[in-house]
This record gives structure tokens, sequence and C-alpha cells, in this order.
């Protein structure tokens, strides 16, 4: 058959509205794979602008006719004019007022595993303040011997460390715990995002300020914003990997994501990283925040919260192809996503095509980062026929991402938090994909 | 990274308002002190490297406004139910409902007692365990649009008032620092922390095998996302760079993205992003908030734009009236709740916003 023959990489479109009532993609494949022989006849079933793109292939285009633009066109940068689909988005209707909200990463767009500043996820409780970093400060009191203000002069002067980890709000996939309730991974998995954070370890300040480490258990951590968010750590995370950050991949925090300083708790729910930090104090017991008590508590059946549900545990899921994408030819395809854990770092995914029943060993993006997404890629060759696509991570401890039926059956379906199920993509022979949940 | 499944576990007794046992944990942390005195010794007294200031004990006191469970961080004050009612309906109504029934946020009244029932419902009433998780909250970030400027009177009255609606106080109670700590919430047993999520090196309560051929029985679908609902994210045609071997699926199925549709003819391969708008009314009303209360075409909590609309059409003054009511609030013209003053719109803003309302907020 032509029509199987791989071609990879190669686009073709879908024909130009109106479409037959029962026509679509499907009947369009089979035309074009029947007119052409598998390889589609510019002109004759491009959309105009494209085919007009592609007749100029031909020739000399016309941008290497001319003076491109001079330098400092954009003095800081911006993506292609033709990248506009990739930004953040908002779930319609998840929430009342983009004040206190959250926008989606669109990790179906995302190479390799940083993910750049302007597409991180955002999730602000009272909105982005806009602070002055001059008048910014820091105080660190508590439990300890001498309390300090710090200026941000004064945090930049410490010694700083620069580490690759994720951030996971505890509700990504919150909306599935029950059913498909999203479209595409960038909603169902997209309060996610990976930077390279750079800053003092929350651990010098608090020597700094000698900390009791005898009698002291927690921090709290307070941001600067409208909602004064806080939340509890336990010092044995302060004490180790926790960031006081400044820097995201290379530049100073974005407004949205802390400007000029949050804290990076690593491994542990978004929340817990205190965005536009004013303040550590040193406890000796959880306070109890409206953020750890009436939200960010996990439902279980029998109606008790489990509270202080900090770790994330080991999730993955594929970004392509996934929800919403249609592969447009058979053969050669790489499947890719990402994985991660709270726990550590990642040491094995496996990659399903038939919805769980066999499984395939993906190749790892090096370095692994510890607490860091973690790319991975397999070989595939698409028949044509329908898949099942699901991958499943495996952490440095040993423990393997489970199933949705596994999770349902210990906590129920009203949690909200910490779904980290494996995620399961429908591949139809129209090439669509899709969001489906299997038993 | 080492599990150690035997690790004691830091438990929260479920009695005691906030009181934390950690058995195990700091004690090994102890033992470690123990065996390695050096790490042990106290630190020394002059910092490290000796920046920053020490805070006035007025920086401490503006900034420490955190309350714990047993009470340490509340100031004095003292505020009635009837009290909090006045300052409720004013100021917290808006948004939560006279009642505090409006769903539009977290309910925070009703549904006490109904978390262990087959139909739980989430409210404040129902899931709070601490008195002092309220009043701090309240006092740190409520009112939404005002957080912080609430007196210690106001946030004791209010933290009654809110406890009121749900019967968890009666009609005549105050609170007070001695008192607030003491309350007794229904659901004050209705948390735990007997789970592996504490901990990096917790107990997972489930763990999948690695099984690799012929895993599980036949495979079932048991939900997908629905076709009808195929565009309710915006068009998906649009979500996906269109180079690589997969692009985006149409909010029409099959078509390709309704920019490329747009671009017909057009010599680019693609529509470039819109330039934003110098000012658009409606990302304005979204940027203000108003939007929180608001809809085009329907009620919410307040009247739809289109309502408002209909309401002063032909009334040449309305445009400054409605504007100036933006920035001060107002009460009384659709019903009792009152809309609280938007002192931080920019009156040109304000009047830009009431014209596009004023023309149907199209």
């Amino acid at each position: 058959m032509p029509d199987q023959t791989p071609v990879p990489g190669r686009i073709r479109l879908a024909p130009e509205p109106p479409t037959p009532p029962d026509g679509g993609r499907r009947g369009f494949l089979r035309r074009a794979a029947a007119l052409s022989g598998g390889v589609v006849a510019a002109g004759a079933a491009l959309a105009p602008a494209r085919a007009a793109a592609e007749d100029k292939t031909a020739l000399v285009p016309d941008w290497s006719k001319t003076l491109g633009a001079p330098v400092l066109t954009a003095p800081y940068g911006v993506p292609s004019r033709f990248e506009a689909s990739v930004r953040r988005r908002e779930s319609p209707g998840l929430t009342r007022t983009p004040h206190s909200s959250v926008s989606f990463t669109p990790l179906q767009n995302l190479f390799g595993i940083i993910t750049p500043s302007g597409l991180h996820f955002e999730r602000h409780h009272a909105g982005i303040p806009d602070i002055d970093p001059f008048a910014h400060r820091l105080m660190v009191h508590g439990m300890v011997k001498a309390p300090r203000m710090f200026t941000m002069d004064d945090i930049i002067r410490f010694p700083s460390v620069s580490r690759v980890h994720f951030i996971e709000c505890g509700a990504n996939t919150g909306m599935e715990w029950g059913n498909v309730a999203v479209p595409t991974v960038q909603f169902s998995h997209g309060m996610l995002a990976c930077s390279e954070w750079t800053g003092v370890l929350l651990s010098t300040l608090l020597d700094e300020v000698g900390v009791d480490r005898k009698a002291a258990k927690f921090v709290l951590a307070e941001g600067s914003d409208g909602a004064a968010l806080t939340r509890t750590v336990p010092i044995e995370m302060a004490l180790d990997d926790v960031i006081v950050a400044y820097g995201q991949n290379g530049e100073m925090l974005r407004p949205e994501q802390g400007y000029p300083l949050r804290l990076l708790v690593p491994g542990v729910q978004g929340v817990s990283s205190v965005k536009w930090l004013r303040r550590i104090e040193v406890g000796d017991q959880p306070w109890y925040t409206r953020e750890e008590s009436l939200h960010y508590v996990d439902l279980l059946p029998g109606g008790v919260h489990r509270q202080f549900t900090w770790i994330q545990e080991a999730k993955s899921v594929i970004t392509s192809p996934s929800g919403g994408q249609v592969i447009l030819d058979k053969g050669y395809h790489q499947i890719t996503g990402f994985a991660w854990s709270g726990r550590g770092k990642i040491r094995r995914v496996d990659v399903s095509t038939d919805g769980g029943r066999n499984w395939r060993t993906a190749k790892l993006q090096e370095p692994v980062h510890t607490k860091s997404l973690t790319r991975f890629r397999i070989d595939w060759n698409w028949d044509g026929g329908p898949a099942l696509l699901q991958s499943r991570a495996v952490d440095d401890t040993g423990y393997v991402q489970p199933a949705l039926r596994q999770l349902r059956a210990v906590r129920g379906t009203r949690s909200i938090y910490h779904n980290n199920a494996i995620q399961t993509w429908r591949v139809e022979a129209t090439g669509e994909v899709s969001n489906v949940q299997v038993l | 990274m080492s599990r150690c499944s035997e690790a004691p576990r830091a438990v929260v007794s479920p009695k005691g308002p906030g009181v934390v046992a950690v058995a195990g944990v700091y004690a090994a942390l102890v033992a470690v002190l123990v065996a390695l005195p050096v790490l042990a010794a106290e630190p020394k007294a002059a910092p490290k490297y000796g920046f920053g200031q020490a805070p006035t004990a007025e920086q401490v006191a503006a900034w420490d406004i955190d309350v714990r469970p047993d009470g340490k961080g509340l100031p004095p004050g003292r505020g009635t139910v009837a009290e909090g009612q006045a300052i409720y309906d004013v100021k917290c109504a808006s948004c939560h409902g006279t009642f505090g029934e409006s769903t539009d946020y977290m309910a925070i009244a009703g549904g006490v007692g109904s978390l262990k029932t087959d139909q739980p419902m989430r409210t404040t009433g129902s899931k709070l365990a601490h008195a002092t998780t309220l009043w701090d909250y309240i006092n740190r970030a409520m009112p939404f649009t005002n957080p912080k400027t609430l007196t210690p009177n106001e946030v004791y009255a209010l933290t009654a008032y809110v406890l009121h609606l749900s019967d968890i106080l009666p009609a005549d109670a105050a609170l007070d620092r001695e008192s607030l700590p003491k309350l007794k919430l229904p659901n004050r047993d209705g948390f735990t922390t007997d789970h592996g999520f504490m901990r990096r090196d917790g107990k997972p309560d489930v763990m999948n095998t690695l099984c690799m051929t012929n895993c599980g029985g036949e495979v079932r679908l048991s939900s997908e996302y629905p076709d009808y609902a195929r565009d309710s994210h915006g068009n998906l045609a649009e979500q996906t760079r269109d180079l690589g071997p997969v692009e985006g699926t149409g909010a029409s199925r099959g078509t390709r993205s309704g920019s490329t549709v747009a671009a017909a003819g057009a010599p680019a391969t693609a529509a470039p992003a819109k330039p934003a708008a110098a000012a658009d009314p409606a990302a304005m009303v979204k940027q203000a908030g108003c939007t929180a209360c608001h809809a085009v075409a329907s009620r919410v909590v307040g009247p739809g734009f289109r309502e408002i609309a209909a309401k002063y059409a032909g009334d040449g003054s309305a445009e400054a009236k409605l504007a100036a009511k933006v920035r001060s609030g107002g009460v009384g013209a659709w019903g009792q709740i009152p809309m609280p003053p938007q002192a931080q719109v920019k009156e040109a803003d304000a009047r830009t916003m009431v014209q596009w309302i004023l023309g149907g907020a199209k």
C-alpha cells in the first residue's frame, strides 16, 4: 500500500471548510491517499495560505532577497510571530476571578526539560504584586538567636546555588479524579513547569540567624502579596535543599513567579514554594494556615482529610502525541514526554501503546536531575490503527507510578490533590488523539 | 536517596488543637547530633556573614501576623456576632452571599457534619478544625480587594459571625483572644497525618508493579472526552504548533485552525498574533476584577452588564454616575447586596469600562 510509506515530519493539511457532514479528516485522508499515492499534491489539497507558502519554497524566498530586521528590534527578544499558539491558557469556568486563578503551561509544545520563564504556569491567590526590589525585605525570625531583616542586596551577596527543579501544583490533574474532564495535556497536566533556580539555600540563612536546631521543627513561609499566603515547611526540608530563589533560567524571577524573591521547596506541591517571599518564622508547631487546612488537604472516603500532604509522588505524561492533536502520517513517530518525582530522581520510564498490556522502556535525557522534569523518548511506528498510549514512571526509591484505579481504590475520587495516575491518550485510525481513561 | 520505611512518622494528635507529637524523627535527629558533637554545638554567637539588620520591635510587631491554633499571635480585641454581621453585609456578602452560601468561591456556611456522608459539602464550616485558621486568614487576606484593612476587633467579630452562619456559635456569642483558641469545632477530628506525604522517605499508600508483558486483563475504556465538548477549551487547532508530525485538531472536526482559514490567500503561513489593543474594555473589566461578581449576559452576584445597559438606556447622565459608583461603591439599585468601592480603578478607566458596559458589553 503506497499510503503506508513512512514520511517523517511531513505536514498534511485538513480540507478547507465546509466539511462534508460525514467526511472530516478520515474521508480526507482516504481521498488524499488515493489521489496522491501517499504524497499530498501541493495546491490541490492544501489550504491556500499554506499552498502559497509551499509554492514559494520552490523559488528564492522573499526573506533572502532583502535586509532583515536590525539588532535590537526587540531588545529583550520575543518568539517568532509564527509561534503564537504557544502560550499559557486558562481553563474556562475553573475560577471566578482571574486574580485568584491558574494558567496552564503548554506542555504539548515544549522541548527538553526547561520551561521558558514566560510559559511557567501561574497560580496566584490575590493577583501579581508589583514589588520594588529595593524596598523588599526578608525577615527571618522566631526560634533563632539573631533575627534579621535582609535586603535583596544582602540576599544576593550570600553564597548562591543554581539547581534544576520542577514545580507542580498539588491540584495538577485534580479535575480528572472521577472522569475525563479536559481535552489536552496543557489542561490535564499543565500546572507543571521546570526551571533552573538560583538563590541562597534556606539552611544558609537559618544558620546565619542561629536557628535553634534542637527546638525548631517547622518554619512558616509568608508572601507579601495581598493574600500574604502562608505555608508550614518541616525543618528537615528547610535545612536540606530548600532555596530562597531570586533567579530563574538565568534572569531574575518573573513577577508572576514571585519577583524579586520566592521560596523553592523541591519536590513539594507548588503552594509551598511561596512567592513574593517576605518572612520566614522558625517554630515548633505547624501553623495550620488556611492553605493547609481548608485547601490543599486531601478528602478520603469516610470524610477524613489527609493534612500536610507535601510530597509530589512520581508521575509522568506523554506530551506528543497527546490529546487534541492529530497524527498526520503513518510510520515513524517519536513518543515523548515528561517524568518527575518529588522523592528523588527518575530511574526509568516505560511506555505502552496498547493501554498498559505491554510495555517498552524509553530513553531518558541525560543528565537526570533530582526532583526535576526528566524528558523521555521512545521510537514508535504507527501502523494507522487504534492505539492507547501510556507512560509509567519509576523513581530511585523504586516507587512505580500507579494506575488510576489503584489510586481510586485507596483514595476515592474526591481528594482533588495528588493525582499522579498513569495518563492514557487514545489514537484513532483517523490520527485523532484524545483524552480517555481505562480500567 | 534510600527509602527507610521503618522510620517513625510524624503524627498529629487528633485530640488537642495543634499538638504535634513528632515522635522519632527528631529523636533520630538528636541522636545524630549527639553522635556528631561538632554539629551539635550551638551556632557561634557571631553570624558567619554578618549581612542584614536586626529588625526593630516595631517591625516584628507589624510583620509577625500569623496565629497558631494555640492562640499564639492573637492580638487583644473582641467582637460579637452582631457586630460581625454589620461588617459582613457591607464587605463580604457581595462575594460570599448574604448567608455565606455562595459557591462562586468555597461556600463558607452550611454542610457541617456532611463530610462523612454520601454528599459531602466542602465549606469553611464543615472543614474547619481550628478557629485560629479562620481568624488568621480573614486578618491577612480579606476582603479580597482590600486585604489587611480590618481592625482586630473587626476580625474577631467577622470570625464570630462566620461561625454563627454555620450554627457553630449562637447569635449572642462574642470572641476574644482567650475564648477563640478554645472553641471546639465540629471537624476538629477530621484530619489525619497518618500518610507518607510528609517525608521524602514516607511510605506510599499505592504502589504499582513493573509488569512488562500481557499485563492485566482486557483493557476497557471507562471515560472519554465527549465530542460535543471538543471546543470547550477553545479551538484546539490553535493550541499545538503546526510544525512537526502532529498538529492541533479543529474545533469543528477535520478542519484546520480558524486562523489559517481567516488568512486564506494571505502570503503568510500562519496568522501572526494580534497586537494587544491599547484599551480593550473587556480585558480591563477582567483585569479590574469586575467579573468576580458581574457577567455579560446574566446576573451573578451583581447584575449582568447587559441588564445594566438596558436599565440605563437613554439616560445621558448614566456614564458619569456609574463611573463614580464603580469607584465609590453603591447599594440599592439592584438589591441589597452592596457593591464594594473599587477605589484602585482610575477614573478614566472606570469611564472606559462604563462606556463599554452601556454600549452592550460587546
